[in-house]
């Protein structure tokens, strides 16, 4: 079993493979271009087929409003790019979490536990520090939350590495964890003194300063600087080649010396990480405080995010903006086609389905198969049930 | 009995089983009613990952049944006669409800099967893919039918037992708790008790194992891999189908978005922790909901003294991570691991069976000339 769970998680980029540059556009461009067309026009069909529900009788024109005013509310003026912006932050970082999980081999699926976690630890530090200059309450809080970040992380990796525990699995309960735990601390010991709702005290000196824009805040700096560091990172490092190669055959990575279980452990603390400066930009830049109850649809985003863009740093970056983009406009769309925001989601999880099954996408656009294409789709999950160690 | 309490230290273990012998009579129906979508949900799981695929979109598949249940039941309410008749309240939109949720469950099954079976994705990302879908479409239905606000077509009610049975000493609890419920809570005490000998007593259940197990050896004995995994895929529909309508019109009668609120998950914790059988994700599943009962008992009426103090201390939100928590460390080994189906999450190639058609051929021609 264990020759079976080794190869194929990754074949877009093994360090020593041979490729030829169209598959790579075909997989990188076109596929994913061809999934979000077919997924606007499923939501089409979605939007035109349930218009009778609120005004009698189908609206054809309703798709083209909506489209028109998600446009609009996500790059049809200066502050509807930047609030794309600051949509989009969160989920390019969250996506280099789990993009980075699946160079390596492993499943991440635990980002919204580690964007809590990390949140709510930079909220803590952000509150204990509210009495000392930003020069040092921003590090400091930025640092307790990636530390937290990277803690969550490292405990599924670990246990995948030491005792086989899958970390699909891990990562769902640890995401459980988390949400309990948040929802006791700020109800409990973390609690603000005057706040309507459980949630901390409001961060002062330690909030993300406002750069450009109404909420142009530093956190975007965060996730465009990110971008480059993990593409060289991942492409111009020892330590990207060493993941690259464990993600594609761990057998092999250590037969070559390599040490599959601690580059296991460290991708799954970065990843951690990742997700975590996801949190804290998110929470120091700007919500401010974090509530008990912090609802948020990061984790299976960020999946999304890391699929479109193929695992590929710059890609996760685009993927990032077009999702960002989407919820930036979709109150606009809510406002002005009278579509609920909860379409984004169906677009999302169409786009998904069309990229795993991109023989359909295929077909319709008669691409040529390069054969070796769904490069993430296949065989992550592979060692989940007999607890398969790397 | 009471001396038992005054023992250093592990008098109070007897006291906290004293305490909870005495409030379990009044806290068993809740924690029955809330494992029911739960062990449902993990019967999907179980037809799932038994036969060698992961479902991780249960709580998008029990999501989907949630809503089309309710809006079902509420829209057929206005078209057919909602009279009750016989037994559990039972009316003709309630049914039409039910139907509906199982149906729209294997259709989402359906697709789960294609994704993870056909086009071989990873079985994860087509979990996914089914949450991320359900939330998103039941959220926009909603919304919008909201607008309109059909009303709700009621629920099914329990059985209804006669005080006699529910009023014995010992077990009258028991049978109160378990059988005094509605048709879907019934319907998985069946399901459990059925599929648990199904499994390891018939022919369907050696040959699911197998298909979950080692895939190869099972092809190599003339069992079709492919079509035994999608069956059991789609009949794991139906379980999450219960899941999802039991939400909606037997527990409640009302749909709000996202309403599942991670059941589907503990369904997965569930399974895992049962180790994979049906008499164990059962367990699992009371075990899980009982520590939310606990915890509202604690609250209501704590254990005198020291120990009483101890138990309201414990935050609440620590019993509801407990199942979470128990699950990690299960899995990881440390108290008992728990170790699943073989070839659970590995797409089948039938590259053997090709191989052999082509090969068959030619041996005739072999033995022929020979």
């Amino acid at each position: 079993m264990t020759d079976a769970t080794a190869p194929e998680t990754d074949r877009s980029t093994p360090p020593a493979a041979t490729r030829g540059r169209g598959g790579e556009i075909l997989d990188l461009v076109l596929l994913p271009s061809a999934a979000i067309l077919l997924a606007l026009v499923v939501g089409a069909v979605i939007m035109i087929l349930s218009s009778p529900l609120t005004r009698g009788g189908f609206n054809l024109a309703l798709p083209w409003t909506a489209y028109v005013a998600l446009v609009q509310g996500s790059f049809g003026s200066f502050d509807a790019i930047v609030s794309t912006m600051s949509a989009a932050t969160p989920l390019v970082l969250a996506g280099l979490a789990v993009g980075i999980g699946f160079k390596a081999g492993v499943f991440n699926i635990g980002a919204q536990g580690q964007f809590l976690m990390a949140g709510l630890a930079a909220a803590a530090m952000g509150v204990a520090t509210a009495g000392l200059p930003p020069v040092a309450a921003i590090p400091l809080a930025v640092g307790a939350g990636l530390l937290a970040g990277a803690a969550y992380g490292f405990v599924p990796g670990f246990l995948k590495a030491t005792t086989g525990a899958h970390e699909v699995v891990t990562t769902i309960m640890l995401n459980y964890v988390a949400i309990q735990f948040l929802a006791w601390a700020v109800s409990g010991p973390l609690r603000g003194e005057n706040v309507t709702f459980a949630r901390t005290e409001t961060i002062t000196t330690a909030v993300l300063p406002v750069l450009f824009g109404r909420d142009g805040h530093l956190g975007i700096a965060f996730a465009a600087i990110a971008v480059p560091l993990l593409a060289w990172l991942l492409f111009r490092s020892t330590l990207g080649f060493e993941i690259r190669t464990v993600g594609a055959n761990p057998h092999a990575a250590r037969y070559a010396g390599m040490r599959p279980r601690a580059i296991l452990i460290l991708t799954m603390s970065l990843s951690g990480m990742l997700a975590g400066l996801a949190g804290v930009a998110e929470i120091l830049g700007k919500v401010h405080h974090i509530p008990a109850a912090y609802s948020t649809t990061v984790g299976f985003d960020a999946i999304a995010v890391a699929l479109l863009g193929r695992s590929h740093p710059v890609g996760i970056l685009f993927a990032g903006i077009l999702f960002g983009a989407m919820r930036a406009g979709s109150g606009l769309m809510q406002i002005q086609a009278g579509i609920p925001v909860q379409m984004i989601n169906v677009l999302q999880a169409v786009i998904l389905f069309f990229l795993a099954a991109d023989l359909i996408v295929r077909a319709v656009f008669r691409l040529r198969s390069s054969g070796e294409s769904a490069s993430e789709l296949q065989t992550i999950s592979a060692s989940y049930g007999g607890g398969g160690t790397a | 009995m009471e001396f038992l309490y005054d023992l250093p230290a592990i008098g109070y273990v007897f006291q906290f089983i004293g305490w909870l012998i005495g409030v379990l009579p009044i806290i068993a129906p809740t924690i029955v009613a809330a494992a029911v979508p739960i062990g449902f949900g993990a019967l999907c799981g179980f037809m799932n990952e038994r036969s060698g695929v992961i479902n991780i979109g249960i709580e998008g598949m029990m999501l989907t049944a949630a809503f089309v249940a309710w809006w079902t039941a509420s829209l057929s309410a206005q078209l057919v006669p909602s009279t009750a008749f016989g037994p559990f309240g039972m009316s003709l939109p309630l049914l039409i409800g039910l139907a509906a949720a199982i149906g729209a469950a294997m259709l989402v099954s359906l697709v789960h099967a294609w994704l993870s079976i056909t086009v071989r994705a990873d079985q994860i990302i087509s979990g996914t893919i089914i949450n991320i879908f359900a939330v998103g479409i039941t959220g926009y239905l909603n919304l919008l039918i909201s607008q309109t606000a059909p009303p709700s077509a009621g629920q099914f009610r329990g059985l209804g037992l006669p005080s006699a049975l529910t009023d014995l000493p010992l077990v009258g609890w028991l049978i109160d708790a378990f059988l005094d419920q509605g048709p879907i809570g019934l319907g998985l005490i069946i399901g459990i008790v059925v599929m648990q000998i199904l499994l390891f007593r018939s022919r369907w259940g050696l040959r699911t194992r197998a298909v979950g197990e080692h895939p190869e050896a099972a092809e190599t004995v003339g069992i079709d891999v492919i079509a035994m995994r999608y069956r059991n895929v789609i009949i794991g529909g139906v379980f999450a189908g219960l899941a999802g309508a039991y939400l909606t019109i037997e527990f409640g009668n009302s749909f709000q978005g996202e309403m599942t609120n991670g059941r589907g998950f503990i369904a997965l914790a569930a399974l895992i922790f049962g180790r994979w059988t049906p008499l164990g994700l059962m367990g699992a599943s009371l075990l899980f909901t009982a520590s939310e009962g606990i915890q509202r008992a604690v609250r209501f009426g704590p254990p005198e003294g020291p120990l009483g103090d101890f138990l309201s201390a414990i935050p609440t939100q620590f019993y509801g991570a407990l199942p979470y928590l128990i699950t990690i460390i299960v899995l990881a080994g440390v108290v008992g691991r728990s170790i699943g189906p073989a070839a659970v999450g590995q797409p089948y190639v039938r590259e053997k069976r090709e191989r052999r058609r082509t090969t068959v051929p030619a041996q005739p021609a072999e033995t022929g000339a020979a």
